[in-house]
C-alpha cells in the first residue's frame, strides 16, 4: 500500500504524508500508516477476555506467537452500535516495539495528504481530547478524523500500558 | 602503535578480556593462602596482570591503566619471587587495586578518562608498598626499585635506565656510535633450550647486536628502548631473576663470531624472528632461518599461558542473548504446532491413519527433545551468583572485624538465566544480613562457647521443579522477642502467642529492622521485604527457619525456568485457565457439608481437619455463566508459600506443559494473572497467579479488583 505511486501533485506541493483511513459508525478517521502493520479480520473465538479491565479492552489474542492486546475503539469512542461482523477489522499497530490490534467497522482508503488538507483540530467534549488528535482532514467533501494513534494508545487513560509511578 | 591501523575495532576484545582476567584475578587473591602462599597462584596473578597491563600498553590510549597494572605487576613480580613477604593487608591492597582497574576499565569502555584521583591514590600505596621493601637478595631488587622511582610508561622510553644489578667490569668498546649503549643481558646457569628461546624473547624486545654463549651462560647485548625491568619481565618466565644481570654496555667487537656455533644458528633465528616484526634495517641479514627449525618455542611459558584461553574458545561461543531468546521463541511456536496438529489427529480413525498417528508421536518426542536441549542453552551455573561473594563476605568481615568462613555448595546448579541475574540482590541483601545481624563478633562467639569463625554456607540445589537455595549462618539466629517488641512498637497485629514461624514472616513487613544501630552494610529496613517481593516476583517464595543461639537459614525456593511451565488447565463458564502445577496440592469434589460460611459472605472449606477458604474463580475473575453451586464443581486445593486455599472451578481439563508468554510485552500486569500462554487451539489462556490469589485472599475480598492490584 505504501509503495503506490504517488500523484504528480503531491510531489510538487509538500511530501506530506500518507494516511489509513477507517470508520467507527459514521466517522471516518485517519491514522498514520507507518503506524500500521497489518490488518486481520475480527474472530470473536480467539479474543480471551481479562477480567476486571475497562470494557474497551477486548481481551488478548494470539497473534503469530505473541500475545497481543485487542482494543474496542467504537466503545472507547462511545459510538452507539457496536456489532462485530464479517466487515469488522482489527487493524494490528505497531508502536514504539508494542504491538496493539484496534477493533474498527471497516478499513476504506489509504490517502495522501498534505498539510494544506490538515486543519487543527478545535476543542471537543471530553471523549476524544484534541490532544491526541494531529488535525481534521479535509478530501473531497470528506472529514477525516487525524489520530496520533500511537499517542492516544500509550495514554493513560486506554490503560494499556503500565503507568510509569506503578 | 603508529601504524595506521585502526586498533579501536580492537578495544572491546581487550575489555573483555581484562574483565575476565580482573575477575580471575580476584578469585586468586581469594584463595590465595598469606602464610604459605602458593607459587602457581602467584604466578597466575602476576600473569593475569602482566597480561592487562601488556594489552593496554599496545593500544597506547589506556595510559593510567597501564600504569596501574604496572605498578601492581612490579609488586607482584617481587612477591612471587620470594623477594618480599606476602601480608594480609598486601592482599587488602591488591583487591583494592583489582577495583580500581575494573573501574578504570569501565571508564574506557564509556570512552571516558578514569577518575585522576583515584588513580593517583592508588599508585601511591602501591609505590608504598613497593618501598617498604625489598628483603633478600640485593641482586634482585629491581622491580621494586622501578616501582619507587617515577615510574616510567610501558611505552618505549630511550632513557637510560638505572642500573641495579650488580655492576659488570665494563668495556669501553669502540665499535658503540655515540649514540646510547646497547643493553647487555647476562643470564647465568641457563641450558640450550631456555636460551634458545631467551634469545627469541630478545629479538622481539629490540635488535640483537651480539650474542655470547660461553660456560653454561648466556650474554647478549641488545639495541633496545624497553626498560631493564620490561626485559626482565619478559625473562622471567624463562628463567629465575637472581640469574638474570642488565647492564649496558658496548658489545665485544668479536663476540658473535667466537661462540660456539649453535649460539650463531639460534643467533640468527632470533634475528630472523625480530625481523618481521620491526623494521630496523640493521638486522644482520639471517638467510631468513625456517621458522619451523625453531626448537621449543612452543613450550615457551609464555605461550602455555594462552592455552587455556585458547582451549575455551574451541568448546565454547558467545552467542547474543537475544538470539537464544528467539530460538527459544521458535522452538516455543514448534511445540505448540505440534499441539494443535496432534489435537486434530486425535479425532482421526487410529487403524486407518496409523503411520501418521505414529508419526505425530515422534513428532512429538523430537520437538520436547529439541524444547529440552534449547531450555538447556539458556541455563547458567549458580557459581555465576557465588562467585561473587567470597570477596564479598572478605570485605564485610573485615570491616567489622568479624572471622568469617565462607561455604558454598552445588556450584555447578544450573539456573535460567534471567533468574540468575534477578537472584543476585537478594541474594547479596540476605548474605549482608547474616554477616551484619547473624554472626556475632569473635568476642561474643567466644563467650557463647563457639567457635570465634562465623560459618556463613551458601548452597544451591535442585528439588523437583525448582531449585532450592540456602543462605544459613551459625550466628545468634533471630530474636524472638526483639521481633515482637518492635513489631509492637510499629502498630503491628502481633500477640506474644504466635508461633515461631510467623514472628519470622514479620520481618519480610517493609520498614521492619531490628538492628540497634543503622550501619552502611544493613539494617535500614528496606531490604526484607524488597527481597521478599524480589522473590515473589520470580515465580518463588523464601523460608525462614532460626534457631536462638544456633543461627538462622534463610531458604529462598525458585521455579527452574520461567520460560516453560506445568500447568493444570481448568474451565470456568467459558474460559480456560491455567494453574501452576507446582501450586496444586490436590483436587476433589465438596460436599455440602464441608462448607461453612462467615460472617455470611466468606466460605471456608474443612478438609481433613484443616479450614481453607474458598476462593470463587468466576468471583475473582467475573466470570459469567459459571457454576454457582460448590457442589456440583471442583475445588483445587493450592498451596503458596505456607498459605492453602481452595479455589472454585468448574472443572478440571488435563495437564500440560506451556511455554510462558510475557503479557507485559504488549500490554500490561495483569492483577491475579503472572501471565498467558497459547493452547493447542491457538487461542490464549491466562495464568493465575496463586500467590495474588492467596495475598488477596488474606485481605479478604470486599473489592477484587482493589487488592489484587
Amino acid at each position: 500500500m505504501a509503495a503506490k505511486p504517488q500523484s504528480q501533485a503531491a510531489r510538487v506541493e509538500d511530501q506530506g504524508s500518507e494516511f489509513l483511513v477507517f470508520t467507527l459508525g459514521e466517522e471516518e478517521y485517519g491514522i498514520d500508516i507507518l503506524k500500521v502493520q497489518e490488518i486481520r479480520g475480527y474472530d470473536a473465538d480467539t479474543v480471551t477476555r481479562i477480567a476486571n479491565v475497562p470494557p474497551f479492552i477486548k481481551g488478548v489474542t494470539n497473534l503469530r506467537g505473541i500475545i497481543v492486546p485487542i482494543v474496542d475503539l467504537r466503545i472507547k469512542f462511545n459510538l452507539g452500535s457496536v456489532e462485530y461482523n464479517e466487515q469488522t477489522v482489527v487493524i494490528i499497530l505497531n508502536l514504539d516495539r508494542r504491538v496493539v490490534g484496534i477493533v474498527v467497522d471497516g478499513v476504506s482508503d489509504v490517502l495522501m495528504l498534505n498539510a494544506g488538507q490538515v486543519r487543527p483540530a478545535p476543542e471537543f467534549g471530553a471523549t476524544l481530547s484534541t490532544e491526541y488528535l494531529t488535525g481534521l482532514g479535509t478530501v473531497d467533501e470528506r472529514m477525516l478524523i487525524l489520530v496520533d494513534i500511537e499517542k492516544l494508545m500509550t495514554s493513560d487513560e486506554m490503560a494499556l500500558v503500565e503507568k510509569a509511578a506503578s | 602503535m603508529s601504524s595506521g591501523l585502526d586498533l579501536s575495532q580492537f578495544y572491546e576484545t581487550f575489555f573483555d578480556e581484562a574483565d575476565e582476567l580482573l575477575a580471575q584475578m580476584e578469585q586468586l587473591l581469594l584463595e590465595l593462602d598469606v602464610q604459605a602462599p602458593d607459587i602457581e597462584q602467584l604466578n597466575a596473578i602476576f600473569r593475569a596482570a602482566h597480561s592487562i597491563k601488556g594489552g593496554a600498553a599496545t593500544f597506547g590510549c589506556f595510559q593510567k591503566l597501564a600504569e596501574t597494572t604496572h605498578l601492581l605487576e612490579n609488586l607482584l613480580d617481587a612477591i612471587r619471587r620470594g623477594e618480599m613477604a606476602l601480608r594480609v593487608d598486601m592482599v587488602d591492597t591488591f583487591l583494592e587495586t583489582k577495583d580500581v582497574l575494573k573501574s578504570q576499565l569501565d571508564a574506557y569502555r564509556a570512552s571516558e578518562e578514569p577518575d585522576d584521583a583515584v588513580y593517583e591514590r592508588i599508585c601511591a600505596v602501591l609505590r608504598q608498598l613497593a618501598e617498604e621493601g625489598p628483603g633478600g637478595e640485593h641482586a634482585a631488587a629491581a622491580p621494586a626499585a622501578a616501582a619507587a622511582a617515577p615510574v616510567p610508561t610501558p611505552e618505549p622510553e630511550p632513557q637510560p635506565e638505572p642500573v641495579v644489578a650488580a655492576p659488570v667490569a665494563a668495556e669501553p668498546a669502540t665499535a658503540a656510535a655515540s649514540g646510547d649503549l646497547p643493553t647487555r643481558v647476562h643470564i647465568r646457569k641457563v641450558s640450550e633450550k631456555d636460551a634458545a628461546s631467551l634469545l627469541e624473547e630478545m629479538g622481539n624486545l629490540g635488535h640483537v647486536l651480539a650474542s655470547d654463549r660461553s660456560g653454561g651462560a648466556l650474554t647478549v647485548w641488545v639495541q633496545t628502548s624497553c626498560s631493564a625491568d620490561d626485559i626482565e619481565a619478559v625473562c622471567c618466565f624463562i628463567i629465575d631473576a637472581d640469574q638474570l644481570q642488565i647492564t649496558r654496555e658496548a658489545p665485544p667487537a668479536q663476540a658473535a663470531a667466537a661462540p660456539a656455533e649453535n649460539s650463531i644458528e639460534q643467533f640468527e633465528q632470533a634475528a630472523a624472528t625480530f625481523a618481521p616484526q620491526a623494521a630496523a634495517p640493521t638486522a644482520p641479514a639471517a638467510p631468513a632461518a625456517p621458522a619451523a627449525s625453531a626448537p621449543a618455542a612452543a613450550s615457551r611459558p609464555a605461550r602455555a599461558q594462552q592455552a587455556p584461553a585458547a582451549d575455551k574458545e574451541s568448546t565454547s561461543i558467545r552467542v547474543g542473548v537475544e538470539k537464544v531468546d528467539q530460538i527459544i521463541n521458535l522452538v516455543g511456536e514448534l511445540v505448540i504446532t505440534q499441539a494443535m496438529l496432534a489435537q486434530t489427529a486425535s479425532t482421526l480413525d487410529p487403524v486407518l491413519h496409523d503411520r501418521l498417528l505414529n508419526g505425530m508421536e515422534q513428532l512429538e518426542r523430537n520437538a520436547r527433545d529439541l524444547q529440552e536441549s534449547v531450555m538447556s542453552i539458556r541455563m547458567m551455573p549458580m557459581d555465576y551468583v557465588f562467585s561473587r561473594f567470597p570477596r564479598l563476605v572478605r570485605d564485610i568481615a573485615g570491616k567489622m572485624g568479624k572471622q568469617i568462613e565462607l561455604q558454598t555448595y552445588g556450584r555447578a546448579t544450573e539456573l535460567d538465566k534471567s533468574l540468575i541475574e534477578r537472584i543476585i540482590d537478594p541474594l547479596t541483601h540476605l548474605v549482608r544480613n547474616s554477616l551484619d545481624h547473624g554472626i556475632e563478633t569473635p568476642e561474643k562467639r567466644v563467650a557463647a562457647g563457639k567457635d570465634p569463625v562465623g560459618q556463613l554456607v551458601l548452597s544451591a540445589q535442585h528439588n523437583g521443579g525448582h531449585i532450592v537455595i540456602e543462605v544459613s549462618d551459625d550466628g545468634g539466629g533471630l530474636s524472638r522477642e526483639r521481633i515482637l517488641k518492635k513489631a509492637l512498637s510499629q502498630g503491628m497485629a502481633v500477640n506474644e502467642n504466635m508461633p515461631d514461624e510467623e514472628v519470622w514472616q514479620l520481618i519480610f513487613a517493609p520498614g521492619f529492622s531490628t538492628a540497634e544501630q543503622i550501619t552502611d552494610i544493613s539494617g535500614r529496613g528496606v531490604g526484607m521485604d524488597v527481597v521478599r517481593r524480589n522473590i515473589q516476583d520470580m515465580g518463588g517464595h523464601v523460608q525462614l527457619s532460626s534457631v536462638p543461639g544456633q543461627g538462622t537459614t534463610t531458604r529462598i525456593i525458585l521455579p527452574l525456568t520461567l520460560a516453560i511451565l506445568d500447568g493444570m488447565s481448568v474451565r470456568v463458564g467459558e474460559e480456560t485457565f491455567i494453574l501452576p502445577l507446582n501450586h496444586v496440592t490436590e483436587s476433589l469434589q465438596p460436599v455440602e457439608d464441608q462448607l461453612y460460611t462467615v460472617a455470611g459472605n466468606e466460605r471456608v472449606m474443612h478438609v481433613r481437619g484443616e479450614y481453607l477458604p474458598l476462593v470463587e474463580m468466576h468471583r475473582v475473575f467475573s466470570v459469567g455463566g459459571a457454576q454457582q453451586d460448590p457442589t456440583q464443581a471442583i475445588v483445587v486445593i493450592m498451596q503458596a508459600e505456607d498459605r492453602r486455599f481452595a479455589l472454585l472451578v468448574d472443572h478440571l481439563v488435563g495437564q500440560h506443559q506451556v511455554v510462558v508468554k510475557n503479557l507485559e510485552a504488549n500490554y500490561r500486569k495483569v492483577p491475579g494473572i503472572s501471565a498467558a500462554t497459547i493452547l493447542g487451539d491457538g487461542s490464549v489462556a491466562l495464568i493465575v497467579d496463586v500467590f495474588a490469589l492467596a495475598r488477596a485472599n488474606r485481605e479478604k475480598w470486599a473489592q477484587p479488583e482493589a487488592i489484587l492490584n
